[in-house]
């Protein structure tokens, strides 16, 4: 049934149609429309964190935020290398144990500050943790999942055994952050930086080598190129950013301990990927945003936080695997407004 | 080591439990023939492909490529050294275009040293190296994302995976496989073309009239063993030859 | 003498362990990482059954088992069946149930030294001039019943032989009419009850405390690991490994050092030799 010519039409229309129809995926702005919806989330995220612990309402919620950097880190760390490099790591807490002991020793043994022992933790962490790992690169996923799980709970046994390092006590005493603004003021550009450098990372034709290597190593061997060593690159990325939460952890509180191990840091990120949604990088950082202050609500519970963020954490990988934010990103793909025809 | 003889290989042996898929297989292979290995399905071909790249480890027997002992190399250094080989089962990205399939090959350090010099843009490259196969820049085919092209054309990609390091030897798995009689007319003056630039060629087929109008020499397997080798025309009329195909379609 | 006699005990207990673990992964491909989650709940509701609600200790033990089997079913039957083949989500999941489990009982108040259960028989015998509490003897005979028993089964009785070929080879055994999702929980249901088997005829030499659920979840990932996942010879070879490595262990450099044992063997063997000792499957290093 044609239209009558003199008269207009309504139809609903996706907000990215425009964007979509022209190119394939890759955006040729050519209105201010067009470019605040593209840039609209990212400036939310990016304001938001930063004005986020201004609106706390005491200490107590900021220290939260700051723990909450913590392991939106961790999050984004496992997610990069889960869905970026192909290995699944459930030991983050191997990088905070690392990252938080040599910060510890360095400071209390050699009485180095803080400025100094943050990134020598990091890097000189991220180096230590790739080694330890390097011998298990060639594993098949399953068993590269199950010996990441052991290293954190094989260290903090032997720490315990050993009785160095402090032993089970740990090692108290250390610097703290000078206030709670230099602590959440210190993590949160961190967490930003990382996530945007690793965005623009796997962007690269770089990322696209990680990928192969996820995908179709056999492929990526055969082109010449040594996985085990893009392996070690990506690993030694992930275990910067696990090393310095750590290093950051320990100068928070002002201890360092076995429980800088704890099954917690392994897994938690875990949850935050998954709820969050996977793949997406920024996902699991705000899966962590939600997770924490959920749990923190709880904390008077004791234990039951722990089955909360497991019980959470099971219902989304069996019920609902990508995850909020890829649900989200889908749902705003999918934004229609009325167009005139 | 002869004039000429590009790969050596030696008495190559593999067993999977008790099932010997290679049985101590010897071949030559000289500087810009190309020689098919044929055989039935099952006859060890892809396996001593593996072997002979590094993906599988051989139980005994050894493999030479320029001189050059590489019977315990990984499959990466292999690649380096020039020798590469394509896939049987394919597996590029579908949803990247075509040209960003050959990012990965051209990051490869063999690329940095042969090309002498900065790469330039890699993106560049790859649309060259896709032209060079036939894949018409004008009609922008090599912008189209992989899931758009027939598989005629995903098999010249995964061919230009390999052309993109600049082999001296390309192992080719059934690179005839699944293409249509046209398709094929057009991959085989690519191949002709290869050996003209000086590429030596390795191809395990199993569409025999069309590897035997570019084969110089064939080779043929069955139960993991060489039974005959020869010129096209010799291999065939070769007993155990026809034993074996004829052997294997009546049952 | 004395490290020889504890030492094969040990070895038992370790076998007795892992065969829960076992059996599921070798059955249904799942690694059921609530196994030590399984274990600690088994005692707790028998703890719950005679101490609470006076119920024999019998009838107690019968209770749980089933009810345990039960659970592990329905974990099965309602979450891991939605995730099969995926397997770093069935490593996830399995060890997040068993984390919520774990934590759970920690949570209602099962923490404390007053959760022991009775042993079921009193007293000590010698045996070569090396003193045995009957427990143990006990725990070795049941050891080597339920492996032969299991032995058994496996290899001439229907279910059993269907089971096997299940976890040969999939889809052959599917073509056969083998329902393979039902067998899975069978496995599943099994292997549970296998876990809070163990778990009675062990927890009287202690105490039951959640933290040893994380263990025995080490301990027989590290028997399976060590002797290649698929393999009975291989488990029991690992188990007397395992087990004379820990008594050794423990004699010489303390206890402190007890699970350090099965870490670093999990690790080194995954390592050195991922397809563990015995394996049947080799295709677990990085080849075409």
């Amino acid at each position: 049934m044609a239209p009558d010519p003199g008269q207009r039409e309504r139809r609903r229309e996706r907000l990215d149609r425009g964007l979509k129809v022209r190119t394939e995926g890759i955006y040729a702005l050519s209105s201010w429309k067009e470019i605040s919806y593209l840039l609209a989330p990212r400036l939310i995220l990016i304001l938001g964190l930063i004005l986020l612990p201004l609106f706390m309402p005491n200490l107590y919620w900021q220290r939260v935020i700051c723990i909450t950097g913590i392991f939106g880190l961790l999050a984004l760390a496992f997610d990069f290398l889960a869905n970026y490099v192909g290995l699944i790591s459930l030991g983050s807490a191997l990088f905070i144990g690392i990252g938080g002991y040599i910060a510890g020793i360095l400071n209390s043994t050699l009485g180095l500050p803080i400025v100094v022992t943050i990134p020598v933790a990091t890097f000189g962490g991220a180096f230590l943790s790739t080694v330890l790992l390097s011998p298990c690169f060639p594993l098949r996923g399953i068993y590269f999942a199950i010996v990441t799980l052991m290293y954190p709970l094989a260290a903090s046994r032997i720490i315990e055994a050993l009785d160095i390092f402090g032993g089970t006590e740990g090692m108290p005493g250390l610097d703290t952050m000078p206030n709670i603004w230099s602590a959440l003021y210190s993590i949160i550009p961190v967490l930003l930086f990382s996530l945007f450098a690793l965005r623009r990372l796997v962007t690269e034709d770089i990322g696209l080598v990680f990928r192969g290597i996820k995908d179709n190593d056999q492929a990526v061997r055969a082109s010449g190129i040594s996985i085990a060593r893009y392996k070690a690159c990506g690993t030694f990325i992930a275990a910067a950013i696990g090393c310095f939460a750590g290093a950051y952890l320990v100068h928070l509180y002002g201890w360092a301990g076995i429980s800088l191990f704890a099954l917690d840091f392994s897994i938690m990120p875990i949850a935050a990927s998954v709820i969050g949604g996977m793949g997406t990088l920024v996902g699991p950082v705000l899966g962590a945003f939600i997770l924490i202050p959920l749990t923190e609500l709880l904390r008077e519970f004791g234990s039951l936080r722990i089955v909360l963020y497991s019980l959470l954490l099971v219902g989304f990988i069996v019920f609902k695997p990508e995850g909020l934010m890829t649900y989200a990103q889908r749902k705003y793909h999918q934004f229609e407004h009325w167009v005139e025809v | 080591m002869a004039e000429g003889v590009l790969l050596q290989v030696k008495d190559v042996c593999k067993s999977f439990g008790g099932l010997r898929a290679v049985d101590s297989v010897s071949l030559d292979l000289h500087k810009g023939e190309i020689v098919g290995i044929i055989g039935p399905n099952g006859s060890g071909k892809t396996t001593l492909v593996n072997l002979i790249t590094g993906f599988l480890r051989k139980d005994t027997g050894r493999v030479f490529y320029k001189g050059r002992d590489i019977t315990n190399l990984p499959p990466h250094k292999v690649a380096d050294l020039g020798l590469v080989r394509t896939f049987q089962v394919m597996r590029p990205y579908y949803s990247l275009p075509a040209y960003k399939n050959l990012i990965v090959p051209l990051y490869a350090p063999r690329v940095k040293r042969t090309k002498g010099g900065r790469l330039g843009d890699r993106d560049a490259v790859a649309i060259d190296i896709l032209e060079d196969v036939g894949f018409e820049r004008d009609a922008y085919v090599p912008y189209k994302p992989a899931s758009a092209l027939p598989t005629g054309y995903l098999k010249r990609l995964e061919l230009c995976r390999c052309l993109a390091l600049r082999p001296e030897l390309i192992i080719c798995d059934e690179i005839f496989s699944g293409l249509s009689p046209s398709e094929i007319a057009s991959m085989v003056p690519i191949i002709e073309r290869l050996q003209m630039e000086g590429i030596t060629l390795m191809m395990v087929e199993h569409r025999l009239r069309e590897l035997f109008r570019v084969a110089n020499r064939v080779v043929a397997m069955n139960f993991g063993e060489k039974v005959a080798e020869g010129t096209p025309h010799e291999v065939m009329e070769n007993e155990k030859v026809k034993d074996a195909y004829l052997g294997w379609e009546a049952t | 003498m004395g490290v020889l006699i504890y030492g094969i005990i040990n070895s038992i207990v370790f076998a007795l362990i892992a065969i829960g673990f076992a059996l599921v992964y070798g059955i249904s491909r799942q690694p059921n990482f609530a196994h030590g989650a399984l274990y600690i709940l088994a005692g707790f509701l028998t703890w719950t059954f005679l101490v609470k609600l006076g119920i024999n200790y019998a009838a107690s033990i019968i209770l749980s088992l089933i009810i345990i089997a039960g659970v592990g079913a329905a974990i099965y039957r309602f979450l891991l069946i939605r995730i099969k083949g995926m397997e770093a989500s069935e490593i996830i999941a399995s060890f997040a149930i068993g984390l919520a489990i774990m934590e759970g009982l920690r949570f209602f108040g099962f923490r404390g030294k007053t959760y022991i259960l009775p042993a079921f028989v009193e007293g000590t015998v010698t045996v070569a001039n090396v003193p045995v509490d009957f427990q143990r003897l006990i725990i070795a005979g049941i050891g080597v019943v339920l492996i032969s028993a299991l032995w058994l089964f496996t290899h001439y009785t229907k279910l059993g032989l269907a089971l096997r070929a299940i976890a040969q080879d999939e889809r052959a055994a599917l073509m056969l009419g083998i329902d393979s999702d039902f067998t899975s929980l069978i496995a599943m249901a099994l292997g549970s009850a296998l876990a809070g088997l163990a778990a009675i005829a062990l927890l009287p030499l202690g105490n039951i405390t959640v933290e040893t659920g994380y263990d025995i979840l080490i301990n027989a990932i590290a028997v399976c690991i060590i002797g290649g996942l698929g393999s009975w010879g291989g488990a029991v070879l690992a188990s007397f490994i395992l087990g004379f490595a820990q008594i050794l262990t423990v004699y010489f450099l303390g206890a402190q050092w007890q699970m350090v044992v099965a870490l670093l063997a999990i690790i080194i063997i995954l390592i050195t030799r991922p397809s563990g000792l015995l394996a049947r499957q080799k295709e677990l290093e990085e080849r075409v």
